[in-house]
Formats: C-alpha cells, structure tokens, sequence
C-alpha cells in the first residue's frame, strides 16, 4: 500500500511535469470515449424512435379471423380419391362472420396469462365521413382507449384533444388529421357517420391524430368500442381484433402459433410483420460499436507512443530509481499507472464531454411530419453506455501502457549508467 | 573486525562481440569503516566489478556476500531490497530525478523501504542535508542547483536509509579541484564518525592516496 503510493507520486510528478504530452495523450482517449457515448446514445435515440414508429404501436400479436378458402375441400376427405391428384377450380372463400367467436373470454383468458402484458379488444368498421356536401370513405376502429393508450402508446399520436376526452364521451370520435384537413373540420364540430347499410350517425369531434403514415390519417379515425358496434349495429360480443402486447417480444413468435392452433384464428406476430426492423437495429449497433472501437484504438496507440518516448526520455530515471532500491516491477507500475491515470482522468472527461453533447444534440430542434410527437433529435441517456465506456477507455489504456511498462521494467541500470 | 563485503572468485565474460573474460578470479573484502578505493587503467574491468559488487549486475560466477549474506543467485526483487537497505550509491554523473526537489530526492529510498514514517523520513532527510551543508537547497527542484551541489545530494541520497556501505563510480570525476577536495573530506568524515565502509572507483591518484586502502586493477585481476 506504501508502496503503491510512492509509486502514483512519482508517476503524478512525471506526469505533470509533461503536462502537454500528458493531455494530448488523454485528449485522445476523452474523444475516443466522447464519441463513444454520442454515438451510442443518439443511436440508440434513432432506433427508440424508429421502433416506437412501428413497433410500438404494433400489437405483438394480432388476432381476427381471417377470410380465405377452406384449406381441405370436401373431396379430401373422400377417402377413394385419397391418392387421386384432385384439381378443384373456382374455390370461394367459406361464408364466415367477421367477429371473433366468444371474444370476452378469449381475452380474459389471455389476459391471465403471465407473459402477456394486456389483451384489448377492437371493432373495426368501415363507412364514410359525411360533411356538408362531402363524402369520404373511412375506416373507424372501437377502441378501449385508456389501454390503447397505456400499451400501445396511443396518446402519443393525438396532436389535439387527448384519450380521456374519448374515454369520457360516447359519441366522441378521434379524427384523422388528413380527414380533418379535407373536410375542414376541428375540434369540436359536429361528423357524421354513414354505415354501410346507409344509416346515419352523428359523432362529435373530440380530438385530432397524426400517425405519420398518411394513407392512415387520411381514412383513419377512431371511437369507442360500444360506438364503433353502434355503427355497426352490431351487439356488445361483437369484437373482430384483439391484440395483444407482451412483456417479452421473444414470446411473440410461439405465443402466436399456439393461439392460431388452440381457437382456430389467424394472429400474426410482430417479428412477423417487421422483420426488418431488428435487423436494422443491430446493424445499427454494430457501426455504432465499431466507430468507438476504432476511435479508441487510435487513441490507445497514441498513449502508445507518447509512453514510449517518455521511457526514452526517462532512461536515467529509470536507472536511478533501480540503483536505489526499486525493482523492475516497481518501475513496471510506474509507467503502467501513468497510463491508467491518463485513462481514467482522459475517460471521466470523455463521459463529461459526452454527456454534454448528448444534451445539445437532445436539444437540436427535429421536427417532422412522420413523428408528430417529437420535436428534437431522440438522444438516449443509458448508464451502461457509460459504465462500457469507462472500463473500454481503461482497458485500452493499460494495454497501451503494457508494453512499454514492460520494457521500461528490462531496462538494465548498468548500461545506462556507463554509457554516460 | 567484521565483514561487510565479501567477494569470492567472482568471473565476469562478456559475450558481445566476441568472448572477453572481463574479471578473473576476483577476491576481496572490506571491512567495517574502512575506506577503500579501486584504482587502474580505462577498460580494467574496476567498474565493471563495482556493478557486480553494487548486485545490479547479476551476469557473473562466483559468490558475493553483503553483511553476511550470500548474494549470488537471488531474484531481482531481492536484489533491489538489498540495494535499497544496505547500499547506497554515488556516481560520476549526478544522477538525481530531474523533476522532484532535492529533498524528495533524498527522500525516494527511505519511502521504498517503508521502514519509517513521513515525518521521520523528511526529517531524518534533512539532517543528511545538513550534514552535507545543503539544507537551505532543499525545496529546490534537483534540475535546478549546481553540479557540486547535485553530489553533494546524491551522497545524501545514499545515506539516507543508514546503508552498510556506500559505492562510488568516480564520484569526483567530474568535479573541478574543490568540489572533489570536498566531496573526498565528506566521505572521510563518514568513514571516520560514523563507521561506514566506502568504496570508490577513481581515476584520482591523489584521491586514491588518502583512502585507507587502495586495490589497484590490471587486465581483470587485482595487482
């Protein structure tokens, strides 16, 4: 422990003594580590915001019956042409009903279940927004709003009103905003309704939403589940969607097979339906790793050198510290120390630096159509990022005062002392 | 009278560039408070036997005994104890820490060794300082102060752990008449007072004269 002391006090000395050297060589690691941490976190910003566009607000698995042809036609099961090669032309689709059968218990059942975060039910109906003169072809989908909202994020997409105004009124209606725009409506006017059969229901506008994709928003809108079944005239069981979210998006996968075998339903699960996005993310991730790494290996090689040059300016030192009494490993420590410090110190200012970029790019206005909710760059503030940075700025520096330590440690006195 | 040094049939070869037996059969010993010094030709192999006898070189046959104990085959980290606690040394060059104060200097061997406190160590320092009238240049950098001064504080150096001998490489080599006159008269002082062996390589006859007792070398052997 002495011993350890007298040894940070020489190298502080040394250290301080070429303190140009010193800082050029922890600038070089306060970059590598600053850059690390930016990059991680407005990465990591980038791919939150692209997730949330998609995946977030995408059920982990869709439930609702499907429309399609019966997978075995009647001569199938006919058993004399069993190894017959049958040919059946103009196969139709089986005239089924577009609700889900005993959808309350269904997800009641689900909503028991422990992997599954919540199960909410949707009516989806189709009619037309009548306005003055106007007519505009319309999907309206019943929504439980609050658990939209609490799931799926829904309350980020509403640039006016908010859920609670939904929840609260039962004629209200959620209006897309390219809907609004072409009609000429705002909060608070009166819409009406035309369901298929014709029949005429009016609604009052609640509040306004933008999902960033404007073929929705120009059809979209959304009502109450009991609203939704009134303009259906449809009764209280009818429910056509039910999707649910997970609490691990890994369960997804088998989740939805089981349902789709167990209640013959069609559920779709997410990493179906966005394949893409994960592979984007971790394509991400990697570049992002890969950039830091690099800039951290250019700042390793130049603590490199300076210590290298250091040990030739610090011969006589070195000789002098072994003839009175220190070892090799003590000068080995020496200069191995002096590297971590550079570390440590280059580290914790490269963590500062790029905390405080971070927060001016989070501050950087950032608007867009796509992402109403967003109005600067997304910059992700993650304490792991962190604790990697640091440990990767030490590590990188020790190896870089490895070798040179080492060599510093097989210096022999004798020669340096006679070959004065 | 008891031994402080003791070197038996020490050989030393260099191998690079060619084979070159550098000592041969090698023996002596040096006694308490006895002032030796080391005399002969350039290239005589004297300094060569006085970084064998020092144990930083550990490339020889033979055996070395430093007070009693048999140095020959230890490991470097032992080594470094023993230099740090029973040698200490002055060279021809000053050989100080360009970057610390002349008192750190003195101080750097007693922190090593760990034996004493803080306060003992810088006060202990001091009073080698003062010995060697240079105390008022303690709080000076070691880059700072004079050749004379820089070996005057290297001899404090070497005393500050109270070493059983104290080794020289030309000590007065580079200094002009009085600085040398002085430097002698302090090793001489220490040898008388306070008891310790010294042991000095010179070129200076005249040095060499007034030490107690002189080995001359030639050729790699003791004449």
């Amino acid at each position: 422990m002495n011993s350890f002391r007298i040894i940070l006090g020489i190298s502080k000395i040394h250290l301080i003594s070429r303190i140009k050297q010193t800082s050029i060589a922890a600038l070089g690691v306060t970059f590598g580590i600053s850059a690390f941490i930016i990059l991680m976190g407005f990465m990591n910003g980038l791919n939150g915001l692209l997730d949330g566009l998609i995946l977030n607000r995408t059920p982990h698995i869709h439930i609702y019956n499907d429309i399609k042809p019966s997978e075995n036609q009647p001569v199938a099961y006919f058993k004399d042409f069993s190894e017959a090669f049958n040919v059946v032309h103009s196969v139709k689709p089986k005239q089924t009903q577009k609700k889900i059968h005993n959808a309350q218990p269904l997800i009641n059942y689900l909503n028991q279940n422990p992997k599954v975060k919540g199960a909410i039910p949707q009516v989806t109906a189709q009619g037309f927004y009548i306005s003055g003169s106007q007519q505009l072809n319309g999907m309206i989908t019943g929504i439980d709003a609050l658990a939209e909202a609490k799931l799926f994020n829904f309350d980020n997409y509403i640039t006016e009103g908010n859920v609670l105004d939904l929840k609260n009124n039962v004629n209200g209606i959620l209006l897309g905003i390219g809907v609004a725009k072409k009609m000429s409506l705002k909060i608070g006017d009166r819409i009406q309704i035309a369901n298929v059969n014709g029949e005429i229901i009016p609604l009052k506008i609640v509040g306004l939403f933008q999902s960033g994709l404007a073929e929705i928003d120009n059809t979209q809108s959304y009502v109450n589940v009991k609203t939704a079944q009134r303009i259906l005239s449809e009764s209280e069981n009818y429910i056509t969607d039910i999707n649910v979210k997970l609490f691990d998006i890994e369960d997804a996968v088998p989740m939805s097979k089981f349902i789709a075998n167990e209640f013959t339903l069609t559920a779709i699960d997410i990493k179906t339906a966005n394949a893409q996005f994960e592979t984007g993310t971790s394509v991400r991730n990697l570049i992002s790793y890969a950039v830091s790494i690099t800039l951290l290996l250019v700042a390793g090689f130049g603590i490199y050198n300076i210590l290298n040059m250091m040990i030739y300016e610090k011969m006589n030192d070195i000789a002098i510290l072994k003839a009175t009494g220190f070892s090799g490993n003590d000068v080995k420590r020496i200069f191995i120390s002096q590297a971590v410090i550079i570390g440590i110190v280059g580290g914790i200012l490269g963590l500062i630096l790029g905390y405080l970029v971070s927060r001016l790019i989070d501050n950087i206005p950032f608007e867009t159509e796509a992402i109403p909710n967003i109005t600067t760059y997304p910059v992700v503030y993650n304490y792991v990022h962190y604790i990697i940075a640091m440990l990767f700025a030490m590590i990188s520096t020790f190896i870089a005062g490895y070798l040179p330590a080492q060599k510093a440690k097989n210096i022999d006195p004798v020669e340096i002392i006679r070959g004065q | 009278m008891n031994t402080i040094l003791e070197a038996k049939n020490i050989n030393k070869y260099f191998r690079d560039p060619v084979l070159f037996h550098a000592l041969k059969n090698i023996s002596f010993n040096i006694t308490k408070g006895e002032f030796v010094s080391i005399m002969g030709k350039s290239g005589c192999g004297k300094s060569t036997l006085l970084y064998i006898l020092s144990t930083m070189d550990t490339d020889y046959d033979g055996e070395l005994y430093i007070d009693g104990e048999l140095t020959s085959g230890k490991t470097n980290d032992e080594l470094a104890f023993i230099r740090n606690k029973h040698i200490g040394f002055v060279f021809q060059f000053h050989y100080l820490l360009p970057e610390f104060t002349v008192l750190e200097n003195v101080m750097l061997p007693a922190k090593k060794l760990g034996e004493k406190s803080l306060e003992e160590i810088e006060h202990d320092a001091i009073e080698k300082l003062k010995l060697l009238h240079i105390d008022d240049q303690a709080l000076k950098l070691a880059s700072r102060i004079s050749g004379g001064q820089k070996q005057r504080v290297s001899i404090a150096r070497s005393l500050i752990n109270s070493p059983s001998i104290i080794m020289g490489d030309e000590p007065t080599g580079n200094l002009d008449s009085k600085n040398a006159e002085n430097v002698f008269n302090i090793f001489q002082e220490l040898s008388h007072q306070q008891n310790l062996s010294l042991l000095i390589v010179t070129h200076d006859e005249e040095f060499a004269n007034k030490t107690d007792r002189i080995i001359m070398m030639g050729d790699g052997h003791i004449i």
